[in-house]
C-alpha cells in the first residue's frame, strides 16, 4: 500500500508473541477482528485513525501470531487480551469488536467491565440467538461464507477486499483463521451458554451495538438480546448484512464516531 | 498372506442423479431411505460376510461412515458383534473405529473387548481419524482431530492392559474410575492395524507404533512412496519393515467372463464413487488436515478416486449439467480401469492383474473391495468366484513371494540388515 499509515508491531504477552497492527493518532482504540482474520486497512480504519490510535491484535493461531495451545476457548482468549490490556496499561480503553471479535470483547467485559471505557459490538457472536442460528462457517468454503456476509458482493469495499481470484496466500490465511476459530469456538458454536446471564456485569459500560438488518451470519435477534441484557446499551441497525463497516462505511463511521466522541 | 473381503454396505435404492446434483453422498436427505429395504440389505451384507467365512477368507473387513448412503454400517461394532457369534474362524478386521468422533474411548474399549471375547480372540481393531464430513456429522472438533486420535488410542491401550481401577486425567478425556470388567482375550491386546488414505502423518504415527498400515485403494505410485516413508521411519527406529507391515485394499468385480465383469464393474462408479464421498469443504473441515497433508492432497488432484475431485467446482445447476457430469464420469471408466481404481475380470484375468499389484507393493495384507448396485445374484457370484478361485491362487502367490502376514511375523520384529533399510515394495515394476 503506497500510503500505508499503519505498521505491524510485535508485543510479548506472557510466553506468547502477539503481532499487533497499529496506526493513527490519539487515544488508543482496541480493535478485535473477526473469524476470518484482519481483512485489511479499510475506509473506516482510516477515518477513525484521524483521532484514535488503532490497536488491532492479530489473534493467536490466525497466521501471524503463533497459536497458543493453552487457549482452548473464547473465554481463554478474552483473558489473554485482558492481560495484554493490563500489561500495556491501555485500560480503561475503548474497544470495538467484529463478529468473533465482538464475542471476545463481550467475554472481556463480563469478566471485568472496568477495563473498558466504551464498547462497540458489531454483528457480535457470543450469545445463542433467541431466534435463528449463527451461520455455520465450517461447512462452507471461506469464499462462499464471505459472500453470505454481505447483501451486495459488488460493493466497492467488499470487491476491493475479496474480489478477483483467490490467491494461495489468501487461501492459507483463511484456512489458518478457520482452523483456529474451530479450535476455540466449535461447540457450542460461537457462543457461551452463560453469556446472557453474565451480561448484567456490563450494566455500567456505555455500549453501542451495530447490526446489519439483513445480517445472515449472526441474526439481528442476537443484537436485540445484547441490547436487552446490557442496561443502557444502544442498538443501531443499518441496511446491510454482517459487515456494516464494509457495506455501509459512511453510516458506520458516523455512528461509531458519534458514540466514541 | 492375509486376504480379506470388504464392502461399504451401500444403499442404492434412490435416483443416482441425486448424488450428482449434490456432488456428494454425504448430505443426501434420509427421506430417500426406505427403512424396510435398508433392513433387508444390511442383513444381506451380514450374510455375505458369513459366506466369506465359509469360503475360507482369512478376514472380513468392516468400516463405518455416518450420514451417508455410501455406507450403511454406521456403527461397525454392532455388525462386528453379530459376526463374532455368527462366524467360526474368520478374523474380524475393523478398519477402523473413528476414535475422534466416537468421543468416549472407555465405551469403545469395552465394546471391542466384548467382540474379542465373544469371537474367541478373532478381533483386529483398527483406529482412524474419521472422514472430514464425519467430524461435522458427530460434531467432533476437527482442529483437535489428531489430538483426540492420539489420546483415545493411548487410553484404550491403557484400559486393556493396565490393572484397574485407575484414573485418567488427559487433555481431552477424563475418567475417574477406569476398571472395565470386559477385557480382550488376546493378550496383551488384539493386533492393531491402521488404514490410511494419503496422510503422511498417519504413516509416521503407524510406523512409530509398529502397526501395519493398510492403504485404502490409493494409486500405486503414491502408495509405494508412503510405504517407503514407513520403511525408512521403521529403519530409523531400528527395525526392518516387511510385508507384514503393509496392506492394500483393491476395488474389484469378478464374473464368469471378462466381458461381463467389465460391464458390471462400472457399478463401482455409482454416483461418482468415492470422488463424490463428500464435497471438499466437508471432507476437509478447518483444522482437520495438516498443511503438509493438504499440499500432498493437492498434488493428487488427478486421482479420480479421491474425494473432492469429481470434475466440477460447483454443484450442477441444470439437469444438462448433471447429465454432463455423469457422462464425463462414466466416460472415464477405461481410465479408472487403467489406473487400477477398479479391477475387473474373470477369475483367471483377475489373478493375473492382482499378481502385478502383489509384485509392486508386496503387501502381507490384502482386501478385495466390492461395491456397486448389483443384483444379489451377480454379487453372490462375484464373492463365490473370489473365494473359490481367486483366493486360493493369491494365497499361493503369498507363499511364493514370501508375503508374510502380521499373523505369521509380528510387525516390528524383523531385524535390520547391516546394509540398512531395504524397500519392501518393488518400484522398478511400476509401469510408466
Amino acid at each position: 500500500m503506497a500510503d500505508q499509515s499503519w505498521k505491524e508491531v510485535k508485543f510479548r504477552v506472557g510466553d506468547t508473541d502477539l503481532q499487533v497492527i497499529t496506526g493513527g493518532t490519539g487515544k488508543p482504540l482496541l480493535v478485535l477482528h473477526g473469524e476470518l482474520g484482519f481483512p485489511g486497512w479499510l475506509k473506516w480504519n482510516a477515518a477513525l485513525a484521524q483521532k484514535r490510535t488503532l490497536c488491532i491484535p492479530l489473534h493467536p493461531g490466525f497466521g501471524k501470531t503463533p497459536m497458543a495451545d493453552w487457549i482452548m476457548d473464547v473465554r481463554d482468549l478474552a483473558a489473554f487480551y485482558s492481560r495484554f490490556v493490563r500489561e500495556q496499561k491501555l485500560g480503561p480503553v475503548d474497544v470495538i469488536g467484529f463478529s468473533l471479535g465482538g464475542y471476545i470483547a463481550a467475554e472481556m467485559a463480563v469478566a471485568n467491565a472496568a477495563q473498558f471505557k466504551k464498547m462497540v459490538l458489531v454483528g457480535a457472536a457470543g450469545l445463542k440467538p433467541p431466534t435463528g442460528e449463527i451461520m455455520d462457517l465450517f461447512t462452507l468454503t471461506a469464499r462462499s461464507f464471505l459472500n453470505k456476509n454481505v447483501v451486495d458482493t459488488q460493493g466497492d469495499e467488499f470487491k476491493k477486499l475479496f474480489g478477483g481470484e483467490q490467491t494461495p496466500e489468501q487461501y492459507e490465511a483463511w484456512e489458518d483463521a478457520r482452523a483456529e476459530t474451530a479450535r476455540i469456538a466449535w461447540r457450542p458454536y460461537l457462543y457461551t451458554q452463560s453469556m446472557a446471564h453474565l451480561l448484567a456485569n456490563v450494566a455500567d459500560l456505555p455500549t453501542l451495538l451495530v447490526w446489519g438488518k439483513q445480517d445472515a451470519v449472526v441474526p439481528l435477534a442476537a443484537g436485540q438480546l445484547y441490547q436487552q441484557k446490557i442496561a443502557g446499551s444502544k442498538l443501531v441497525t443499518l441496511d446491510c448484512g454482517h459487515m456494516p463497516e464494509v457495506e455501509k462505511p459512511d453510516d458506520f463511521i458516523r455512528e461509531v464516531t458519534n458514540f466514541l466522541g | 498372506m492375509h486376504i480379506m473381503f470388504f464392502t461399504e454396505r451401500a444403499y442404492h435404492d434412490y435416483p443416482e442423479d441425486e448424488i450428482f446434483k449434490r456432488r456428494s453422498f454425504f448430505g443426501l436427505p434420509n427421506t430417500f431411505l426406505d427403512r424396510d429395504k435398508g433392513a433387508q440389505v444390511l442383513n444381506q451384507y451380514l450374510d455375505e460376510k458369513i459366506y466369506c467365512d465359509e469360503l475360507g477368507f482369512d478376514g472380513v473387513m468392516l468400516n463405518e461412515h455416518h450420514g451417508t448412503p455410501f455406507c450403511m454400517g454406521a456403527v461397525m461394532n454392532v455388525e462386528a458383534s453379530v459376526l463374532a457369534k455368527a462366524t467360526k474362524r474368520v478374523k474380524i478386521v475393523l478398519l477402523g473405529n473413528p476414535t475422534p468422533i466416537v468421543g468416549n474411548p472407555l465405551r469403545l474399549a469395552e465394546e471391542l473387548a466384548m467382540i474379542d471375547m465373544i469371537s474367541g480372540g478373532r478381533l483386529v481393531p483398527g483406529f482412524i481419524r474419521g472422514a472430514g464430513s464425519e467430524q461435522l456429522f458427530m460434531n467432533a472438533n476437527p482442529a483437535y482431530n489428531r489430538e483426540y486420535f492420539d489420546e483415545a488410542h493411548d487410553f484404550i491401550l491403557a484400559a486393556w492392559t493396565k490393572p484397574g481401577p485407575f484414573r485418567w486425567e488427559g487433555k481431552h478425556f477424563h475418567y475417574r474410575f477406569v476398571n472395565p470388567w470386559v477385557l480382550p482375550v488376546q493378550k496383551p491386546h488384539p493386533p492393531i492395524w491402521i488404514p490410511g488414505l494419503i496422510s503422511p502423518e498417519t504413516v509416521q504415527w503407524t510406523a512409530a507404533h509398529k502397526y501395519p498400515y493398510v492403504a485404502l485403494a490409493t494409486m500405486l505410485k503414491p502408495t509405494l512412496q508412503l510405504f517407503d516413508m514407513y520403511g525408512k521411519l521403521a529403519a530409523a527406529q531400528g527395525y526392518q519393515a516387511g510385508p507384514e507391515n503393509f496392506g492394500y485394499l483393491q476395488p474389484v468385480f469378478c464374473a464368469d467372463t471378462d466381458e461381463k465383469a467389465e460391464e458390471l464393474g462400472k457399478g463401482f462408479m455409482f454416483g461418482g464413487g468415492f470422488s463424490h464421498f463428500a464435497k471438499p469443504e466437508w471432507m476437509f473441515p478447518p483444522g482437520y488436515n495438516s498443511k503438509e497433508a493438504t499440499k500432498r492432497l493437492a498434488s493428487q488432484a488427478a486421482n479420480p478416486n479421491l474425494p473432492g475431485h469429481g470434475g466440477l467446482d460447483h454443484d450442477p445447476e441444470t439437469d444438462a449439467e448433471v447429465q454432463a457430469l455423469k457422462k464425463a464420469l462414466y466416460d472415464g471408466y477405461p481410465d479408472w480401469q487403467k489406473q487400477r481404481q477398479i479391477i475387473t475380470g474373470s477369475p483367471k484375468t483377475m489373478i493375473k492383474k492382482l499378481r502385478y499389484i502383489f509384485e509392486v507393493l508386496r503387501p502381507g495384507i490384502f482386501s478385495f473391495w466390492l461395491d456397486g448396485p448389483y443384483s444379489q445374484k451377480d454379487r453372490h457370484r462375484c464373492v463365490e468366484l473370489l473365494g473359490k478361485e481367486v483366493l486360493p491362487a493369491l494365497k499361493e502367490f503369498g507363499v511364493e513371494m514370501k508375503l508374510t502376514s502380521p499373523f505369521e511375523m509380528k510387525p516390528g520384529t524383523r531385524t535390520l540388515s547391516g546394509s540398512g533399510y531395504e524397500a519392501v515394495g518393488d518400484s522398478s515394476r511400476l509401469e510408466a
